[in-house]
């Protein structure tokens, strides 16, 4: 994608006043960090709440009364089983059961849902979602929004300050407050939060109202980078590709278990496949010993110098005060305590498998 | 009398004997963000100028810092092991990388001083 392309944020002069350093994201530029810096920014969202925008996300609204067949066939999901106002992290897959992009599905109503996808995978997501609803009554339909994060312990306090009750909302809950918003307890940094959608003007007077408060500060993409590591969770694109299925991923708590014997969704046959033979690699966290961070793309090798998988993710966990990583790993090796070296720049780094995540979810459930 | 050199890619040199001592500067550092590891060169090895001298690394990135000028390792800033944050505290003071033996003293002469530096980043 040359320069050109680039696509701009609709709140882009709020980052630049805030002082935001912008970098390239998937055809965006984003704020990558402001004037606290990552490190800060991050134990800021732990403490405190974090206000992040995620309108390089895409929402997309599917309606219609073959909604609920459209998205069984999309996702290894049970679509009808959704309560109004659950949502469900879920998948679309390929043939090959390999990941085209981990989503959330919310149900707005009987035969409503709404779609957030990733940035990276929006315009993809959106055709295969469209050429899929061909064969079904149903609309796809792209939102124009405004899309903010905000994350922490302070997150509904400050929410609640700022005249947006959030009480009865649970984790995995989406509800529409009100004309044009969508608004849901969910996030990617383990801590409890809410994610919203609406339109520009009603994000310019949100954000001047959470931003009076002083427990709301503004976090770059570098911080929601390590956050979204510390809490185990995948980004697609480095810890999940259209080559990795879900059982080698450890996501199969997604897909529920009847859904797993019977559905009809894309890529079911070659799934239970994986399943019956087992995954040849598994996706782990990776602990190393010292100081020094192993990143994405450095190979792993076993006590006796065999090839034994690679990390997708790594970097500095600024709460875990350690570094932190993720990757996937041969099967046999995949045991937490596991040793394991990181080739780093040719030396190698002594590395433990480790659960995930590395910090400890915090999420309102109930 | 110590004379400080800067380079394009945001390196400052203080020489004093001969000898250089070699870090980044704090437009740098503002631009790697946190550190949290600083890979040290060994003592003794032989730099050409371009060669990378110090991996640093911050929450996101590794990045390499390049010898500006031909010489020999002759101490690492070994406090950087225990506390990586002096680089972004004190870029240009106790957050220095490495002192190195200048091996062509007249290298220097294509180096920036501090006022050229300062229209480099503008």
């Amino acid at each position: 994608m040359t320069g050109d392309d680039t696509r701009h944020l609709p709140l882009e002069d709020l980052h630049q006043v805030a002082g935001a350093r912008f970098g390239a994201f998937a055809g965006w530029s984003m704020p990558l960090t402001y004037p606290p810096g990552v490190m800060k920014e991050h134990l800021h969202s732990r403490d405190h709440a974090g206000l992040f925008d995620i309108s390089h996300m895409k929402l997309f609204e599917v309606a219609g009364p073959g909604a609920i067949a459209l998205l069984n066939r999309a996702c290894p999901l049970d679509t009808g089983a959704l309560q109004i106002s659950q949502s469900k992290y879920t998948f679309f897959l390929n043939e090959a059961a390999g990941i085209i992009d981990d989503l959330i599905v919310t149900r707005l109503g009987d035969d409503r849902f709404m779609v957030v996808a990733n940035a990276g995978n929006a315009v993809e997501d959106e055709k295969h979602l469209r050429d899929l609803s061909a064969d079904f009554d149903a609309k796809v339909e792209p939102l124009d929004r405004v899309f903010l994060a905000i994350q922490g312990p302070d997150a509904w306090a400050a929410l609640a300050r700022a005249g947006i009750e959030t009480g009865s909302l649970l984790f995995m809950h989406g509800v529409e407050p009100r004309q044009n918003w969508f608004m849901s307890r969910s996030g990617y940094t383990g801590e409890d939060g809410f994610e919203i959608g609406l339109p520009e003007r009603d994000a310019r007077d949100l954000v001047a109202r959470l931003l009076e408060d002083e427990r709301v500060q503004w976090i770059g993409l570098a911080a929601r980078d390590s956050l979204r590591l510390e809490a185990g969770l995948c980004l697609h694109g480095q810890d999940l590709t259209p080559e990795i299925d879900p059982a080698s991923a450890g996501l199969m708590w997604a897909i529920p278990k009847d859904i797993r014997a019977s559905g009809h969704f894309i890529g079911a046959d070659a799934l239970r496949s994986i399943i019956e033979r087992g995954p040849s690699q598994k996706r782990v966290g990776l602990k190393a010993d010292g100081r020094q961070p192993v990143r994405a793309g450095a190979a792993l090798i076993d006590a006796d110098g065999n090839p034994a998988g690679h990390v997708t993710s790594g970097g500095f966990g600024p709460s875990a005060g350690h570094p932190v990583a993720m990757g996937y790993v041969n099967t046999a090796l995949a045991k937490p305590g596991t040793k394991l070296f990181a080739d780093v720049r040719g030396a190698k780094i002594p590395v433990d498998v480790a659960s995930l995540p590395f910090t400890t979810h915090r999420y309102r459930k109930g | 009398m110590a004379k400080t050199y800067f380079t394009e890619d945001h390196e400052w040199l203080r020489v004093e004997g001969g000898v250089a001592t070699v870090g980044i500067t704090d437009y740098a550092q503002e631009q790697l963000g946190d550190l949290v590891f600083v890979e040290l060169p060994e003592i003794g090895r032989k730099l050409a100028k371009g060669d990378t001298a110090v991996v640093v690394e911050s929450v996101k990135a590794a990045s390499d810092v390049y010898a500006p000028v031909d010489g020999e390792i002759t101490e690492a800033n070994a406090s950087l092991s225990a506390d990586p944050s002096l680089v972004n505290s004190a870029a240009t003071g106790d957050g220095w990388l490495w002192k190195m033996k200048l091996a062509n003293e007249n290298q220097l002469d294509s180096l920036m001083d501090e006022a050229a530096y300062k229209a480099h980043i503008g």
